[in-house]
């Protein structure tokens, strides 16, 4: 007799059944969260390592480093160009911001080569405790009134900012706003003893340095502000200029030194020389700023 | 051996974020506090930042409770969307965030006509630090609120719709209680992110003191004047930004056990 013996194979109803959706979602996050995990884990110990300033920097770039008056901005960035064309090799970077700004910085040791700023009272604090060199000015800039599109027919001379209803200037801890206080005072003589109380009045903000002033005015939010004259520039659309008086306005005198800790300082001095030369001075004239005439010297 | 390294790893993490507090701590003699807190800008700044805060959260809990519990129950596309959109302000950087809320909101804004037929606008007042605020600290309590109710048991509101309660009954009586703890912890996020605005309370509202000089603008004010009055200024912030989480934490670990107690 032949026993057939039939295998039986035992069939699982199907193959093994596949996890849920939800669980192979769970699983995959997993699997990126792991590797996301180990790979950060990985790259911030590689850079780590490699987090160490080189000793001597390949013969690449020399990078000068100058802390500038917030208004400095476009013109310095043109005496750049024209300074690495006679310089080759040489990079400049710039940390653009109110005076009082980099002078905290300088006085908590942030590295820099040369400080340009926009008032003397700033740079003489600094010499007073030792950070900077002598100084030397090259430059002077001349205070305007801004007023902004909605109100330029009402507010037309320095006599009518009271009739604005939002101010902006500068806080008394940057320079223009200290020259706006002057100013304020200067014009009390002539337009009332309380010409700087009614001005005060209807100040809305004090903002930090002085293109805030001109942001907040040429955005249409402040009515008018004091500013710069080199400042308006690409916003003459914007805003009309007022011109203040000559006999209540401030002029703005601009000292540049070199940093005693300067990790460039000949090159700073090569700065500050190119700054002070007539191609420099040329390039100040050109952006607005009040510079004497060929052939003479500033003290 | 894998206990000690996450140990280190943790710690490494919470010594760096310890370090600039107790700098902030040890530099400041108790001479140069009580010198810096007389400076005129400190006690407008504490007030108008304590009173800015307290409304901003009071708006945004008033409004974000509703919509946090709106997000938690409906789960359609339209809402992921809107869910996204809340978060949105937590990732923009705050200056952006000042700029986009002048061109929504300022003079010549897209909102002006509507909003200001007269001319003016909300910008340099307290208002416009209030706004900014919410801006900025609303995802911190959306999010977390909306968590909290995503948590929540929904057999509990289901039994408690079938023995007759309304959709109000359900939501203040059993949701709201029951998350509670979660939305408070997101609450304390959130006006701790609103106490520390600058940069969009800065280009929205200005930089005045008493009236939109809050703590943060003031202690970057001083700091180019007065330094100790930044760094008293600094302590006060952290002191009570400190006290304030503490507090938080007290109370949600004592819900929680009250909660456990109850099962």
């Amino acid at each position: 007799m032949l026993k057939l013996k039939k295998k039986v194979v035992l069939k699982s109803s199907a193959n093994p059944p596949r996890a849920s959706t939800r669980d192979r979602t769970r699983n995959r996050v997993t699997l990126v969260l792991r590797t996301l995990y180990i790979a950060s884990a990985l790259t911030t110990l590689v850079a780590c390592r490699h987090s160490k300033p080189e000793a001597n920097p390949t013969r690449g770039e020399d990078k000068l480093v100058v802390f500038a008056a917030a208004s400095l901005r476009e013109v310095f960035g043109r005496e750049s160009e024209a300074f690495k064309k006679l310089h080759s090799g040489v990079g400049v970077t710039f940390n653009f911001a109110g005076t009082q700004e980099i002078r905290t910085q300088l006085e908590q040791g942030a590295p820099a080569d040369v400080f340009a700023s926009a008032d003397e009272r700033h740079m003489k604090a600094l010499q007073d405790t030792a950070r900077v060199d002598a100084s030397l000015i090259f430059g002077q800039n001349e205070p305007v009134m801004i007023v902004a599109k909605e109100r330029t027919t009402t507010i037309r001379a320095l006599a009518d900012l009271p009739m604005a209803q939002r101010i902006v200037v500068g806080v008394p801890e940057v320079p223009i706003g200290k020259y706006t206080l002057q100013i304020l005072d200067n014009a009390s003589r002539s337009l009332g003893v309380d010409f700087r109380a009614r001005v005060e009045a209807r100040i809305v903000s004090r903002e930090l340095n002085v293109r805030q002033v001109l942001a907040k005015v040429t955005l249409g939010e402040a009515d008018a502000g004091i500013v710069y004259r080199t400042d308006v520039g690409n916003h003459r659309d914007d805003v009309s200029i007022v011109t203040i008086p000559p006999e209540m306005n401030v002029i703005a005198k601009y000292p540049i030194a070199v940093v005693r800790a300067a990790a460039h300082p000949k090159l700073a001095q090569q700065w500050v020389s190119f700054i002070l030369s007539e191609q420099g001075q040329e390039i100040l004239r050109g952006a607005g700023f009040i510079v004497p005439p060929p052939n003479e010297t500033i003290h | 051996m894998e206990r000690a390294l996450l140990i280190l790893m943790g710690s490494a993490l919470v010594l760096f974020l310890a370090a600039p507090l107790l700098g902030l701590i040890v530099a400041t003699s108790f001479s140069d506090f009580t010198a810096g807190l007389a400076n005129p800008l400190v006690w407008p700044a504490l007030r108008l930042s304590f009173l800015t805060t307290t409304a901003s959260l009071l708006f945004l809990v008033v409004l974000g409770t509703p919509l946090a519990w709106t997000l938690s129950r409906v789960n359609n596309r339209f809402m992921s969307s809107v869910e996204v959109l809340v978060r949105l302000p937590a990732v923009i950087p705050p200056a952006v965030a000042g700029v986009a809320l002048l061109l929504a909101f300022g003079r010549r804004g897209m909102l002006a006509g509507w909003l200001y037929p007269r001319g003016s606008s909300v910008a340099f007042t307290t208002a416009a630090v209030v706004m900014a605020e919410i801006f900025v600290s609303a995802p911190f309590f959306v999010q977390a609120a909306a968590s909290a109710f995503r948590r929540l048991d929904t057999n509990c509101l289901i039994v408690a719709r079938t023995l007759g309660a309304s959709h109000f009954r359900v939501f203040f009586r059993i949701a709201l209680p029951l998350a509670a703890p979660g939305i408070l912890a997101g609450a304390a996020m959130s006006w701790a992110r609103a106490l520390g605005e600058f940069g969009a309370t800065l280009m929205f509202a200005g930089n005045f003191t008493g009236i939109t000089q809050t703590l943060p603008l003031a202690i970057y004010t001083a700091l180019e004047s007065d330094l100790r009055a930044a760094q008293a200024l600094s302590l006060v912030l952290v002191v009570v930004a400190f006290a304030v989480l503490l507090f938080v934490r007290f109370v949600l670990a004592r819900t929680t056990a009250d909660e456990l107690r109850e099962y």
